[in-house]
């Protein structure tokens, strides 16, 4: 709470629906990486708005998942750019050694894999965000070695110590 | 090597923190315009130094400022636009993670400039590591004395705060990005009002690019007429460039405006030549909305001259043999690209992205990515190719927000420059649909 509260002092007083955006990520990295209905209620609780303009909002964007995701979320970037250097490539890797496609998410519950457009990292790619970082560069053997990494992580918040 | 203005330190270890960036000259900007200089001084400079915004408009930024409305009783805000989210443009990413106290002295200094008393960096949401690296370094500038009440004793005030998207390329047009910093859904408003008049909460608002306000710094500190005497006419000063696709050396380069882009791509100070050895067969040179050259027309202009890295160099020749520098993101395809495929791949994203409130562009683009994604699976008809052609006519100019425009170019002008590709898609859907295929023009005369 202190983080929402902290956010909703960045805008006038009478103006604090602003802070919706910053109080959604906040509470899809306090929630197991989505937002379910009660999660945007009690948003719109917070707020002093509407629930249904949480849902406006929620669903306009592409960051917020509005279903349960596995432990972590592939975001593959899928634009020209990065086509160029092997996005496709890529995301054919992924769904062969997760065993699923895009939009699914593993059997293990490890991962859901998605499709995103360009996150600023075209230099960089074939690339992919999973919650706050950024894997870059990557071919097969480095994925390979991604999917190890994530499949031992400890899922931090960055506002909890030692994230 | 081209003098750097903005990066000239942004290797240094430890640049991100406040102490070794001011060891480095830097917040010099906001010492002198503070304690020398009038807000109406700081807009005259940067007037006079030739400055054009950076996001991709190229409006130059001294003008956009002294057109700010200054009611009575109405607060001005200033907003940061770094949503950058346009295929292929990566500079404001590497900027704000290299050097966020630039920023920071940038928005003080403008903010300055334009009377606000708050300002906003609105940043998109999938940069929510960068949005922690420059919260660190504005509560540094905070602990300092560079933000907030009564700033160096010269009884200026300013908070500054960063703000993240939610994923959505439209929120880079800067009346979607205030209806988001708002709370709302990403859409574009009708201008006029323009936001100088009506911006954020309704008051009077400025929305540049990061790399925009980051250049003021350095004209205040080292004057206009030192600025401008960078670049070429007006082109004036240093501008960054994302470099990406199938070269060697892909990163951002800060260039002075004016190098031949022939240099530019093979040199290795920059992007070092095409990898693997290859041809170059296309480029796209600033952003993916802006149209697509081959390698004859991006090398040289229709009239034979070199074409250089400036404004008026990349839009020589219009959009029938020329381009646009745009926000600089600069792609380089090599001789084994599929044009049809890449094209597909960016209707797909303008579709993806149009918020939906204009049909043409909102129909217009889901029915280019379809013939597009027709074409590229071997489904395509003659007739498919001047479909693309007219719908993309169609959404031209008769959207509200420039989206609709920024759909269309590049697929008009694939068409333009590469109708050949397209046909032999069409013609030969079993070689073209092949793993791997790409057309070559020798063996197409042959088939
Ligand atoms: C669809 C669309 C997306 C845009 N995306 C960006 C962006 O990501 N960053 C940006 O600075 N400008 C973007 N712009 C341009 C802004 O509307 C605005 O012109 C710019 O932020 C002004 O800053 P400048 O004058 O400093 O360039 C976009 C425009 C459109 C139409
Ligand atoms: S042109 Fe497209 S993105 Fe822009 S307002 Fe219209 S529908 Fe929305
Ligand atoms: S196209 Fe993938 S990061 Fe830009």
């Amino acid at each position: 709470m202190a983080e929402i509260r902290r956010y909703l002092s960045h805008y006038p007083a009478d103006r604090q629906k602003s802070a919706i955006l910053p109080i959604l990520h906040i509470a899809q990295a306090e929630f197991g990486g989505w937002v379910s209905p009660e999660v945007m209620d009690k948003v719109a609780e917070i707020l002093n708005i509407q629930p249904i303009e949480v849902y406006e909002v929620a669903t306009f964007y592409t960051m917020f998942n509005l279903k349960p995701v596995g432990k972590h979320v592939l975001e593959v970037c899928r634009t020209g750019p990065c086509m160029l250097r092997g996005s496709d490539q890529l995301i054919e890797h992924l769904e062969n050694r997760l065993g699923c496609k895009v939009g699914e998410t593993s059997a293990d519950g490890n991962f859901t894999l998605k499709t995103v457009e360009c996150l600023a990292s075209c230099g960089t790619g074939p690339m992919l965000q999973v919650r706050e970082q950024f894997y870059e560069n990557l071919d097969a053997a480095s994925a390979d070695q991604m999917l190890e990494d994530l499949k031992a992580l400890t899922v931090r918040k960055p506002w909890e110590e030692n994230y | 090597m081209g003098r750097k203005l903005l990066t000239e330190h942004i290797n240094v270890e430890g640049i991100h923190t406040f102490d070794v960036y001011r060891k480095h000259g830097g917040y010099a900007s906001v010492e002198k315009a503070l304690k020398t200089m009038s807000p109406e001084e700081v807009v005259e400079e940067v007037k006079a130094s030739g400055l054009r915004g950076r996001g991709g408009a190229g409006f130059p930024t001294g003008m956009k400022w002294s057109f700010l409305a200054k009611p009575e009783g109405k607060p001005r805000y200033l907003v940061c636009n770094a949503d950058e989210s346009e295929p292929g443009t990566f500079k404001d990413r590497y900027l704000m993670e290299k050097l966020p106290h630039l920023l920071i002295e940038g928005m003080i200094t403008s903010s300055y400039a334009l009377g606000a008393r708050t300002s906003y960096i609105y940043i998109r949401g999938e940069l929510l590591y960068v949005l922690r690296i420059l919260e660190k370094a504005i509560a540094e500038a905070y602990a300092n004395g560079f933000l907030g009440e009564n700033i160096l004793g010269s009884g200026y005030s300013l908070d500054l705060h960063v703000h993240p998207g939610g994923g959505a390329y439209i929120c880079g047009e800067e009346t979607a990005l205030l209806e988001s910093l708002e709370g709302k859904r990403g859409n574009p408003r009708n201008k006029p009002p323009f936001p100088a008049v009506w911006g954020l909460y309704g008051c009077p608002t400025v929305v540049n690019n990061v790399e925009s306000i980051a250049t003021v710094p350095w004209i205040i500190t080292n004057t206009a007429a030192e600025y401008a005497k960078f670049g070429i006419g007006r082109s004036a000063g240093t501008k960054l460039i994302s470099a990406g696709g199938n070269i060697n050396k892909p990163g951002v380069y800060e260039i002075e405006l004016g190098v031949p882009v022939e240099e530019f791509i093979y040199s290795d100070e920059y992007c070092g030549g095409i990898w693997k050895g290859r041809d170059m067969k296309a480029v796209i040179a600033g952003g993916s909305s802006v149209p697509i050259l081959p390698k004859e027309l991006i090398l040289k202009t229709a009239a034979g001259e070199d074409r250089l890295m400036t404004y008026e160099s990349l839009s020589d020749g219009g959009f029938a043999t020329g381009t646009m520098l745009g926000s600089g993101g600069f792609f380089v395809m090599d001789d084994q690209t599929c044009i049809v495929r890449h094209t597909w791949t960016l209707a797909r994203f303008y579709h993806h992205e149009s918020c939906g409130q204009c049909s043409p562009c909102r129909e217009g683009t889901g029915w280019m990515e379809k013939v597009l994604h027709r074409i590229e699976h071997g489904h395509g008809h003659m007739h498919d190719i001047d479909l693309l052609v007219s719908v993309a006519k169609q959404i031209e100019g008769n959207t509200i927000c420039p989206l609709g425009d920024a759909a269309a170019w590049p697929v008009a002008a694939a068409v333009r420059h590469f109708r050949e590709e397209f046909e032999w898609h069409v013609k030969h859907p079993q070689a073209a649909t092949a793993p791997g295929a790409v057309f070559n023009k020798a063996e197409s005369v042959l088939a």
